[in-house]
C-alpha cells in the first residue's frame, strides 16, 4: 500500500471502531451538556476571570476544577491539566469502558495517545511568582516531571489506568490531539496493540492567554468564526477521550468508526497559515484517500474555524478547492472556545455526536457569514442523516491534520 | 509480542564533545577516547535570515542532526516525513516567558510565544527544507527517544516509506535547571526505511520489554546517557558502532523499556 500522493502520508486504512467517547468543556461535564448545547445553539464562553488575568477577552473555562481531587497515590500529578483529565475520564462511564477494553486486550496491548500543547505549565507560571528573593530558586513544592512536562498527563493516566503498552504525548500545538489519532491508528494497524485511549487535554494558563494576545489574535468578545466581522479567537479548555479499537467479526456496520487520517506540513510560517490553505488541502485530501472516499461523499465538515481572519480565509479556500461550495460546514469553537491541544479530540467527539444523533451542529455567534468565504457555513442546527464527516485541526508550526469519521460498515 | 522492523539508513549525532556521527562512532567503538566539551551548535544556514534570527538552541540542534542524517542516508530531506522527539522545548525561551508572566508587565513577544510550542523545531525544519510531508512531535519525558523510535518504526511498517527521526534536548537555565537538570544539548537523528538498501547500516526489531535499560561501557558516555533524555539512545548507537548484532534495551516509560533486536548489515 503506497500513499496516493507524496506529502499526504496516507494509505487506505482499515476503519477503527470508536467504541466509547466523552468530552468535558466549558459547555459542561460529559456528553449530555455538550450534545444539548450543540442542539440548542448554546455557548459556554464568558468574560475572562481566570486567575489574575487582566485581558479584555472571553474564555471557555471548565467548572469544578478547583474542587477536583486526584487519587491519594497520584497526588504528585496534581495540577489543573491533570485535574481536568481525571474529571473528564469519569464522565459517561468512560473509565469503566477503558478498564473493560484493557481487560480484553491485556495491559501490554493497550496504548495511551494524548495530545496537549501546554500541559501543566500553569504550575510553573505560578511557581515563578514564588521564587526565593535571595537565590531565585523555585519553591520546593514545584515538581517538573509530574506537572510541567508535556508528558505529565500521559504518565498520570498510565499510572491511573495501569497500562503497560505504548504511552506518548503528541504536542504539535493546536493539532496535537487530532494527530494523536494518527499515532494510535498506526500502532493498531501495525499489529503492535489492539486498542487505545486517544484524547486531548489542555487547560487555561497565562502563556496562551498573554501569548495569543501579543499576536493580537484574541477577540474581545465571544469568537465569531467565519463571520464577516470576525476579530479573533476565544481560548477554551477541554478534555476529550475516545476509545479506539480494532474491529472484529461482531462489529456492526452501524458502529461509529474512524475512517481516515491525513497529515501535512505547511512549510510556510511558524504562526501564520499558508495563505492559500495549501497544507490544509493536502491534509484533507489525505484523510479522504485514507478513508477511500470521494470529496462528494463528505456530509459535514467540522472546521478548525478559530475566528481569526487568516485561519478562516485559508481554511475556506482549502475546503472550497477540495469539497466545493455546497458541503455544510461549521466551527463549534464559538460554543467551546479554542481548546488548543485538546481541540482535535473535542471536535472528534463533536463529530461522533453529530453522526450518532444525526444532526449538523450550527456555528454560533456568527451573525453574518463572510461572503468572501465561499463555503456553505451553517449557523442553525439541523437534522441530517450523516454518513461521513470531516474534522480539521491546524496549528502553529504549519501542522495540519484532518480526520474522517463515519460508520464501520 | 509483535515487533516493528526497520532498517537504519542514516545516523547523525551532535552533543558535548561529539561533533558528528563519525566521531561519536569512533568513541563508542572504543577507537578513540571521549573528551566531554560544551556542545557547539552550528548556525542554521538553510533558514532565511529573518527566520534564522528567531531560532533558539533546540531548533539549531534539531535541524543540524536532521540534515546530517538525511545526507548520510543520501536522501533529500524535502521528501521525508518526520518524527520529532524531545522531553522539553526551548528551555531558555520557556524561562523568559515564565519570568515575564511573573513580572508586573506580563508582556511576551509574539516570536517568544510561537517559539514556545513543542513543535517549533518541526515547523522551522519544514520551512528550511520545504518538506510538506507529515511531521509529528512527541514527548515521553526521559523515554522520548524510545517513543519517537517506536512511532517512526510504526510509520515505516505502515507506509513502507523512509522516515526521519529527530530526537533532541537542550537544557534549562536556572531556576528550572535545578528542577530539571539536563547536562548539555544532545541530538540524534536516524533515517529509517522498510527495505534493505545498499547503504543500510542495521536492521532493528522494536518491541516492549520489562528488562532494565542498558548502560554504555564508557564512563563519561554513561554520564551523558543519564544526563540528557535524547542520549538514552546511546546503547543503540554503541551496538551499531561496534557492529554488534544483539539486543539493546532503551529507557522508555516507568519499568517498561524499548527492546531493539539488531542485525548489523555487512
Amino acid at each position: 500500500m503506497r500513499p496516493p500522493r507524496p506529502g499526504a502520508n496516507a494509505s487506505a486504512m482499515q476503519p477503527l471502531v470508536v467504541s466509547h467517547y466523552t468530552a468535558t468543556s466549558c459547555l459542561g461535564h460529559g456528553l449530555e451538556p455538550l450534545t444539548s448545547a450543540l442542539r440548542t445553539l448554546r455557548g459556554g464562553l464568558a468574560p475572562c476571570s481566570f486567575e489574575t488575568v487582566d485581558l479584555d477577552t472571553y474564555v471557555g473555562a471548565v467548572g469544578g476544577l478547583d474542587d477536583e481531587r486526584l487519587p491519594v497515590a497520584l497526588q504528585e500529578f496534581d495540577c489543573r491539566n491533570n485535574r481536568l483529565a481525571h474529571l473528564a475520564l469519569r464522565q459517561d462511564d468512560f473509565q469503566q469502558a477503558v478498564n473493560g477494553a484493557i481487560a480484553r486486550t491485556g495491559r501490554h496491548r493497550f496504548g495511551l495517545f494524548l495530545g496537549t500543547s501546554t500541559s501543566g505549565i500553569l504550575e510553573t507560571e505560578l511557581a515563578y511568582r514564588q521564587r526565593d528573593p535571595a537565590t531565585g530558586a523555585l519553591p520546593a513544592t514545584f515538581t517538573y516531571h509530574s506537572t510541567h512536562s508535556a508528558f505529565s498527563v500521559a504518565a498520570f493516566l498510565r499510572r491511573l489506568l495501569a497500562v503497560d503498552g505504548p504511552t506518548v504525548v503528541v504536542s504539535t500545538a493546536c493539532s496535537s490531539s487530532a494527530k494523536a489519532f494518527g499515532s494510535a491508528q498506526r500502532m493498531i494497524a501495525a499489529g503492535f496493540i489492539d486498542a487505545a485511549l486517544v484524547g486531548g487535554v489542555d487547560t487555561l494558563c497565562l502563556t496562551t492567554l498573554y501569548g495569543f494576545h501579543s499576536l493580537q489574535l484574541t477577540a474581545p468578545g465571544p469568537c465569531r468564526p467565519f463571520a464577516v466581522d470576525r476579530d479573533g479567537l476565544s481560548i477554551g479548555e477541554a478534555a476529550a477521550f475516545v476509545l479506539l479499537e480494532r474491529p472484529n467479526a461482531r462489529t456492526a456496520a452501524s458502529t461509529l468508526a474512524l475512517l481516515g487520517i491525513g497529515e501535512s506540513s505547511d512549510a510556510y510560517h511558524l504562526s501564520a497559515p499558508h495563505p492559500d490553505g495549501h497544507g490544509a488541502g493536502i491534509a484533507m485530501a489525505g484523510a479522504l484517500a485514507a478513508a477511500g472516499i470521494a470529496p462528494g461523499e463528505v456530509d459535514y465538515v467540522n472546521l478548525h474555524g478559530t475566528g481569526t481572519s487568516s485561519n478562516d480565509r485559508a481554511e475556506a479556500l482549502a475546503v472550497h478547492a477540495l469539497l466545493g461550495a455546497q458541503v455544510p460546514c461549521s466551527s463549534t469553537k464559538g460554543a467551546t472556545g479554542h481548546a488548543l491541544g485538546a481541540a482535535g479530540a473535542l471536535e472528534a467527539v463533536v463529530c461522533a455526536i453529530a453522526l450518532a444523533h444525526r444532526f449538523i451542529p450550527g456555528g454560533i455567534n456568527t451573525a453574518a457569514v463572510d461572503p468572501a468565504l465561499d463555503v456553505n457555513y451553517v449557523t442553525e442546527t439541523r437534522s441530517a442523516p450523516l454518513a461521513r464527516v470531516l474534522s480539521n485541526s491546524f496549528g502553529f508550526g504549519g501542522t495540519n491534520c484532518s480526520l474522517v469519521f463515519g460508520r464501520a460498515g | 509480542m509483535t515487533a516493528l522492523s526497520a532498517y537504519v539508513d542514516g545516523i547523525a549525532v551532535l552533543g558535548p564533545g561529539l561533533p558528528d556521527w563519525p566521531a561519536t562512532r569512533a568513541i563508542l567503538a572504543a577507537e578513540k577516547c571521549y573528551t566531554p566539551a560544551a556542545t557547539i551548535l552550528p548556525a542554521v544556514a538553510v533558514l532565511p535570515p529573518a527566520e534564522r534570527r528567531r531560532t533558539g538552541r533546540a531548533v539549531r540542534l534539531a535541524i543540524a542532526v536532521g540534515l546530517e542524517a538525511s545526507a548520510h542516508a543520501g536522501i533529500d530531506p524535502r521528501s521525508l516525513p518526520t518524527v520529532f522527539a524531545s522531553s522539553g522545548g526551548d528551555g531558555e525561551n520557556c524561562h523568559e516567558i515564565c519570568a515575564a508572566l511573573a513580572s508586573s508587565e506580563r508582556s511576551i513577544s509574539p516570536t517568544r510565544f510561537h517559539n514556545a510550542v513543542h513543535n517549533a523545531p518541526a515547523g522551522y525544519w519544514s520551512i528550511a527544507t520545504h518538506a510538506i510531508a507529515s511531521s509529528t512531535v512527541l514527548c515521553a519525558y526521559d523515554g522520548s527517544f524510545a517513543a519517537g523510535l517506536l512511532e517512526a518504526a510504526a510509520q515505516v511498517a505502515i507506509y513502507r516509506l523512509p522516515v526521519l527521526l529527530i530526537a533532541y534536548d537542550t537544557g534549562y537555565p536556572s531556576p528550572l535547571r535545578e528542577k530539571r537538570p539536563i547536562l548539555d544539548a544532545f541530538g540524534v537523528a536516524l533515517v529509517l526505511a522498510a527495505e534493505r538498501q545498499e547503504r543500510s547500516i542495521a536492521q532493528l526489531q522494536a518491541s516492549l520489554s520489562d528488562r532494565p535499560a542498558d548502560r554504555v561501557a564508557d564512563h563519561e558516555m554513561e554520564i551523558l546517557r543519564t544526563g540528557v533524555p535524547a542520549a538514552r539512545a546511546l546503547p543503540l548507537l554503541e551496538r551499531i558502532a561496534r557492529r554488534d548484532s544483539g539486543t539493546a534495551n532503551l529507557e522508555y516509560v516507568g519499568a517498561t523499556t524499548l527492546r531493539l533486536d539488531l542485525l548489523v548489515c555487512c
